[in-house]
């Protein structure tokens, strides 16, 4: 277990310490929901019915940006070779992994949604599902990319295949999350979206350690 | 200490092992046996294989034919191999004292502490610097003092000595005859003279 927290804490370390990481981050949700009011025209009501979809597209796009950072700069300095090597399995080693990408790259965005809220005109109780469902299908989109930059990370140059891998693996998640804000038909359905949500982060957040662990293995050998 | 019997009934045991990168095959039908408490250096010209062998044996690369096994150790230890490559593992941004830390808490802690490991490699004053400012020899010795705090029986070191100064190359010297005497393993491969009096010698790629 503190093997598992000293890994945690070393990628918060890292990510944390002074690179701008989180601001880039930041900007890039906040600018890419804010450039969709510029698109398609200042019409408010279009705008609070395309919101949640806006929101979670920005989300998506913006948890791409951490991926390359997660497995390359440990395989280029010679740290990958020695965590499959370490005590702890290298699966646990990963699920920290898993914790620090939300940490950083979902948790803020989470925090940063109020601003998008704003500017996309969204209701108070739509801003309020809209954090929910956040909170409960980012998870999932921090699982599925790091399986995706763990099957990429042998390849050199291989920066944009991850996304392009996890995107498929994403839709439900995007299905879901979208339909846990704006139900088409009644209440009923926002709370079964949200569910099924959970049940995806929870899935995908137990397994894709070990798939992860996996795909490392064999993409180094 | 307990952990110290079980390494003296261990062997390094390589039966036609040929290893290679891709179709490339370096070392052909390679077999040895290596007790514990003793040490092999690898030789041979640049690209004969030594680093290859090394990765091999680490279980990091698949071996194309034969056997490798550690008979004698008994898996609930832990790893038996600690593996010193090129590559030091060294991440700027993160102090000295903080990486080797990280590295006893993920390996088990159950050598010397974080801080007398430093001493011990010549790292004391600096345990509190960013790691990323370390010179090449220093951040060599950063890497070396992992295997310190997590002791275990095989060390498979890729050109221990690269980038090191001479006191460097007698704290080499050192630390190895320390691990063989308390009856360690180490297999390493390099181009300088390791002077630690039991090596013994494989010589690589006459044939390759």
């Amino acid at each position: 277990m503190s093997g598992f927290l000293a890994t945690l804490r070393r990628e918060l370390r890292l990510s944390m310490s002074g690179s701008g990481e989180i601001l880039t981050l930041l900007l890039f949700f906040i600018i890419t929901g804010a450039l969709v009011p510029f698109a398609v025209g200042p019409d408010k009501e279009l705008l609070a019915r395309i919101a949640p979809g806006i929101v979670w597209i920005a989300a998506f796009l913006s948890m791409l940006i951490g991926l390359e950072k997660l497995f390359r700069p440990d395989r280029d300095d010679g740290t990958l070779a020695l965590y499959r090597l370490a005590d702890l399995p290298l699966s646990a080693i990963i699920a920290a992994k898993v914790i620090a990408h939300w940490l950083t790259s979902a948790l803020p965005l989470i925090i940063a949604s109020p601003f998008l809220a704003l500017i996309l005109a969204m209701d108070v109780p739509t801003f309020w599902r809209t954090i929910l469902s956040l909170l409960l299908g980012t998870p999932a989109l921090a699982a599925f990319g790091t399986f995706g930059a763990a099957i990429t990370v042998a390849i050199r140059r291989g920066g944009l295949l991850a996304p392009i891998l996890i995107a498929p693996l994403c839709v439900p998640v995007l299905i879901f999350g979208v339909g846990a804000i704006a139900p088409m038909g009644g209440p009923d359905q926002a709370s079964a979206a949200l569910l099924f949500l959970a049940a995806l982060s929870l899935i995908s957040v137990s397994l894709s350690p070990f798939a992860a662990a996996l795909a490392v293995d064999w993409g180094e050998e | 200490m307990t952990t110290g019997q079980t390494r003296s009934q261990l062997f390094v045991e390589i039966e036609h092992l040929a290893c290679g990168r891709g179709e490339n095959v370096l070392v052909r039908d390679l077999s040895l046996r290596l007790e514990a408490g003793n040490g092999l250096l690898l030789r041979g010209p640049n690209g004969s294989g030594k680093s290859t062998l090394l990765l091999t044996l680490a279980g990091l690369l698949p071996p194309i034919s034969g056997k490798i096994g550690f008979p004698g150790h008994d898996a609930e230890t832990g790893p038996v191999l600690h593996y010193c490559g090129h590559r030091n593992g060294i991440r700027p941004r993160l102090t000295v004292a903080e990486t080797l830390s990280f590295w006893a808490a993920i390996n088990g802690a159950y050598g010397l502490t974080t801080a007398e490991a430093l001493a011990k490699v010549g790292l004391a004053k600096a345990a509190k610097l960013d790691a990323g400012y370390l010179s090449a020899g220093q951040q060599r010795r950063l890497a070396l003092a992992r295997l310190l705090v997590s002791p275990r029986p095989l060390w498979l070191l890729d050109e221990p000595t690269a980038a090191l100064d001479t006191q460097g190359h007698e704290l080499v010297a050192g630390l190895i005859a320390e691990h063989l005497a308390q009856g360690g393993l180490a297999i390493i491969a390099t181009h300088d003279d390791i002077a630690v009096p039991s090596l013994s010698t494989l010589t690589l790629g006459g044939t390759a």
